[in-house]
C-alpha cells in the first residue's frame, strides 16, 4: 500500500466527490428557496440516467447528451408545476409528503417500465479510456468529473453573484416574502432553481453512471441520502457548501471503502450528518437563522 | 362538549362483538378464507405501524421516515430468538451462528413459546426505542426536516448492517431467516392446533392501538397536539419540546418494532431487502389516505390499501388478453404506479384523507346517511367550504385549531373497530 494507492483512491474518492456535489446543489438550491428537502431529486438523477440509455440507442451521443439534459430539466420543472406548486400555501408537511409521493411514484414508474432489473449503462466514447498519469490509471471520466463540476459551479456562482437574475435568487432565498413585495417574479425564480438543479443532476449522472454501468429504479435512493447529508454538512443553501460537502462525503466514502469498510461507508455518511448536527447544525458555510414568532 | 349517548356505547359493543363474531367464524373456517386471513393479519399489522406513524406525524407534527428500519429491527429481534434451537444450524447453514446467540436462546428455551414471543417482541421494541432515543439527542433540537432525513438514512443504514457479510453470523446477512414460527403455529396446549391465526393478531394488534390511544387522550397527547399546531406557542405554555418529542418518537419507535415483530411472524421469513424505503412509503400512502391526525382513519386506510393493493387490484399486475386483444397497461407494477398516483391525487386535492383529523364517531356515521337523503336541500350549505367529499364528523373538522390543548375529557370521541373490543 504505497503512495501511488493512495492517490489513486484519493483520485476516486474526488472524482466521486465531483457527483455528489452536482446533485447536492439541486438539493441546497431548492432548501433555499422553498424550505423543502426535493425527495423526488434523487429520481429525477435516476430517470436521468434511463434517458441516457434510450437516447443514447437512438441518436448520436453528442446530441443524446443535450436531450438528456433538456429532458431531465423537463421532468424536474414538471414536477415544480405539479406537485409542488399546488401546495405553496399548504403546510410544510403536506409540501413533504407530495415530494416522497413524487419519489414513489417515480421509483414505480421506472420499475414498471424499465423492470427493476439493472439496465446496461451506455459507454460514452472517450470517457471510458484509460488514462495513465505517472502512476496513476484510470478512466477519462474519474479525470474528467471534478474538471466539469468546478467549471459549473464556477459559473453557477458567477450567475447568482453577477446577473440580475442570480439576485433575484439570492434576494428569494434570503427572505421569501419582502422579495415577493419587491416584485420578484417567485414563480419563475423557482422554476429557474429546478431547471438549474435537474440540469446538473442530469450532468452528475451521466459522470456518476459511466463509471458504475448499470441503472436500477432505485439507484438514486441511498445516493440522495448522501448527497442531502453532503448539503446539510456544507450549509444547506449556500452552493460552494454543497460542493465542499460532496467532496468530503465522496472522499471519506472512498477512503472507507479502500480500507475495507465498504458496508459501512453509507452509515459513516450518516454518522456525520449526526455530528453535524449536533456540533454545527447550520454547516460549515451556512448562516445562523433565528425563528422569529 | 357533546354529551355521550348511552346508545351509542350499545353500537360500539355490538360492533365489537361482530368484529369478533366475524374473526371466531373466519379462524375455523380459515382453510376456505386463506386469501382473506392473510391480508386481514397483514391489514392488522400494518394498521398498527400507521396508527405509530400517525402519532409522530399526525399528532405530534414531527415527520419520521424510518418505518423501514425500526420495523426491521423488530422482525430480526423476534425472528432470531424465536426460530426453534434445533432448526438454527439449518437457518444459518452458510456460516454458522454466534455462540452467544445460540446460549441465549438455549437459556431462554425453558420459555413455553408465547412467552417466548413476547420476550423477543419487546427486546426489539425496546432496541429500537434505544435507537430512536439516540437518534432524537441531536435532532430533535432542529427543524423536523432533519428528522425526516435522519430517520430515513437511519433506515437505509440497519438494512444495510443486517446484510453485511460481516455479521452473516448474527443476522444471517442477505440469505435471511427462516422457520419463524407463524401466528397459528405457537398455541398454548388447551387450543386446537393451528388456532389463533387471525385472534392473536387481532388481540395484539387492539392492545397496541389501544396504548397509543390511551397516550393520545392523556395529558402528554394534549401536549403532542399543542406542539402539532405551534412549537412555539406550546414552549410557551410550559410545555417541555424536547421531552415531549423525545417521548412521542421513541413510542412510536417501539411500537413500530413490535409490529415489525408481527410482521416477521407474518411472512415466517424474512430478508433485509423486504425492509427498504418503499414499504416506509406504503405506510405513509396509509396515514395520509386514513387522514393525518385520525387513528380510526389510519386503521380504516390500513384495511383499505392493503385489501385493494393485495387482494382487489392484483388483476392490475397481469396481463390480460379479451378476445386477441391485450389490454394496454396491464403488466407487472402497473398496480403500485396507481398507488402512487392516487397518493399524489390525495396530497394535492383530498389533503384530509377520508377521516381528516376527526374520529370515527356514531354521531358522523349517522349524520353521513342523513346527509346523503336530505342532499338536494343541503347542498348548498355542504359544497361551499370542505375540501374533502368524506366527512364523517362535520363541525369539527373546519374549526380554528386550538392553541391551548383540549380540557381534560374533552374528547368527544367513541373508540370505534378494533379500540372497541378492548372496551
Amino acid at each position: 500500500m504505497g503512495s501511488t494507492y493512495l492517490l489513486q483512491q484519493l483520485l476516486t474518492g474526488i472524482s466521486l466527490g465531483g457527483a455528489y456535489a452536482l446533485i447536492a446543489v439541486g438539493y441546497s438550491m431548492v432548501y433555499g428557496i422553498l424550505m423543502l428537502i426535493n425527495f423526488a431529486h434523487a429520481d429525477i438523477f435516476m430517470m436521468a440516467g434511463y434517458f441516457m440509455i434510450f437516447s443514447f440507442a437512438a441518436m448520436p451521443w453528442p446530441v443524446a447528451i443535450v436531450v438528456v439534459i433538456l429532458g431531465t430539466i423537463l421532468l424536474g420543472v414538471t414536477i415544480e408545476k405539479v406537485a409542488y406548486k399546488p401546495l405553496r400555501s399548504a403546510p410544510r408537511m403536506s409540501i413533504m409528503i407530495s415530494a416522497i409521493g413524487m419519489s414513489y411514484l417515480l421509483q414505480n414508474l421506472a420499475t414498471y417500465l424499465f423492470s427493476a432489473l439493472p439496465q446496461a449503462y451506455p459507454a460514452i466514447p472517450g470517457l471510458k479510456k484509460l488514462i495513465k498519469l505517472g502512476d496513476l490509471n484510470s478512466s477519462m471520466v474519474t479525470f474528467v468529473t471534478p474538471i466539469i463540476t468546478i467549471i459549473l459551479v464556477v459559473l453557477l456562482m458567477m450567475l447568482l453573484k453577477r446577473t440580475k437574475i442570480g439576485m433575484a435568487m439570492r434576494a428569494v432565498s434570503k427572505d421569501y416574502d419582502t422579495a415577493k413585495l419587491m416584485g420578484i417574479k417567485i414563480n419563475q425564480i423557482i422554476s429557474l432553481t429546478f431547471v438549474i438543479g435537474s440540469a446538473l443532476a442530469a450532468i452528475g449522472s451521466i459522470l456518476y453512471f459511466t463509471d458504475r454501468m448499470s441503472v436500477t429504479p432505485f439507484s438514486g435512493t441511498l445516493l440522495g441520502l448522501k448527497c442531502f447529508v453532503a448539503a446539510v454538512l456544507g450549509g444547506i443553501g449556500s452552493v460552494p457548501g454543497a460542493v465542499i460537502g460532496g467532496f468530503i462525503i465522496g472522499i471519506t466514502e472512498t477512503t472507507l471503502i479502500a480500507m475495507g469498510y465498504s458496508t459501512f461507508s453509507s452509515a459513516f455518511t450518516f454518522l456525520i450528518l449526526i455530528i453535524i448536527l449536533m456540533v454545527r447544525p447550520t454547516g460549515l458555510l451556512g448562516e445562523t437563522l433565528t425563528e422569529k414568532v | 362538549m357533546r354529551v355521550k349517548n348511552p346508545k351509542h356505547t350499545w353500537y360500539s359493543i355490538l360492533l365489537a362483538l361482530v368484529i369478533l363474531a366475524a374473526t371466531i367464524y373466519l379462524e375455523f373456517n380459515r382453510s376456505k378464507y386463506g386469501m382473506a386471513v392473510s391480508v386481514i393479519q397483514k391489514s392488522l399489522i400494518f394498521a398498527v405501524v400507521a396508527v405509530a406513524m400517525n402519532l409522530l406525524n399526525g399528532f405530534t407534527g414531527l415527520f419520521s421516515l424510518g418505518q423501514a428500519g425500526f420495523m426491521a429491527i423488530g422482525a430480526y429481534a423476534t425472528a432470531m430468538l424465536t426460530i426453534p434451537v434445533e432448526r438454527m444450524e439449518a437457518v444459518y447453514y452458510m456460516s454458522g451462528v454466534v455462540p452467544w446467540l445460540m446460549s441465549l436462546k438455549r437459556a431462554l428455551s425453558v420459555l413455553p413459546e408465547p412467552v417466548l414471543i413476547i420476550i423477543a417482541m419487546l427486546i426489539g421494541g425496546m432496541i429500537a426505542g434505544l435507537f430512536a432515543f439516540l437518534i432524537g439527542i441531536p435532532v430533535l433540537r432542529l427543524k423536523s426536516d432533519y428528522l425526516a432525513i435522519a430517520t430515513l438514512g437511519f433506515a437505509e443504514i440497519v438494512r444495510g448492517i443486517i446484510s453485511a457479510p460481516q455479521l452473516d453470523q448474527f443476522t444471517n446477512g442477505s440469505y435471511g431467516l427462516k422457520n419463524i414460527p407463524g401466528f397459528g403455529s405457537n398455541s398454548l396446549s388447551f387450543m386446537p392446533d393451528g388456532f389463533g391465526v387471525l385472534l392473536v393478531p387481532l388481540f395484539a394488534s387492539t392492545i397496541l392501538i389501544g396504548f397509543i390511544v390511551l397516550v393520545i387522550n392523556s395529558s402528554y397527547g394534549r401536549a403532542f397536539k399543542a406542539i402539532r399546531e405551534d412549537e412555539i406557542a406550546a414552549e410557551a405554555m410550559g410545555i417541555n419540546l424536547l421531552k415531549h418529542k423525545q417521548m412521542s418518537f421513541v413510542l412510536s419507535s417501539f411500537v413500530t418494532a413490535i409490529a415489525g415483530g408481527m410482521l416477521a411472524m407474518f411472512m415466517r421469513s424474512i430478508e433485509p431487502r423486504a425492509f427498504s424505503t418503499i414499504i416506509t412509503y406504503d405506510i405513509l400512502l396509509i396515514v395520509v389516505i386514513g387522514g393525518l391526525g385520525s387513528i380510526t382513519g389510519s386503521v380504516l386506510g390500513a384495511f383499505v390499501v392493503t385489501f385493494a393493493k393485495d387482494w382487489f387490484l392484483r388483476f392490475f399486475d397481469v396481463p390480460l388478453i379479451i378476445g386477441g386483444f391485450q389490454v394496454p397497461f396491464l403488466r407487472i407494477g402497473f398496480r403500485m404506479v396507481i398507488f402512487s398516483i392516487l397518493l399524489m391525487v390525495v396530497v394535492l386535492f383530498y389533503r384530509r384523507g377520508l377521516m381528516g383529523n376527526s374520529e370515527f364517531t356514531w354521531h358522523g356515521f349517522f349524520n353521513l346517511f342523513r346527509r346523503r337523503l336530505k342532499r338536494p336541500e343541503v347542498m348548498a350549505e355542504t359544497s361551499g367550504g370542505s375540501m374533502s367529499p368524506i366527512i364523517i364528523a362535520p363541525g369539527r373538522d373546519q374549526a380554528p385549531a386550538p392553541l391551548i390543548p383540549d380540557p381534560p375529557g374533552g374528547e368527544p370521541e367513541e373508540e370505534a373497530d378494533e379500540e372497541a373490543a378492548d372496551e
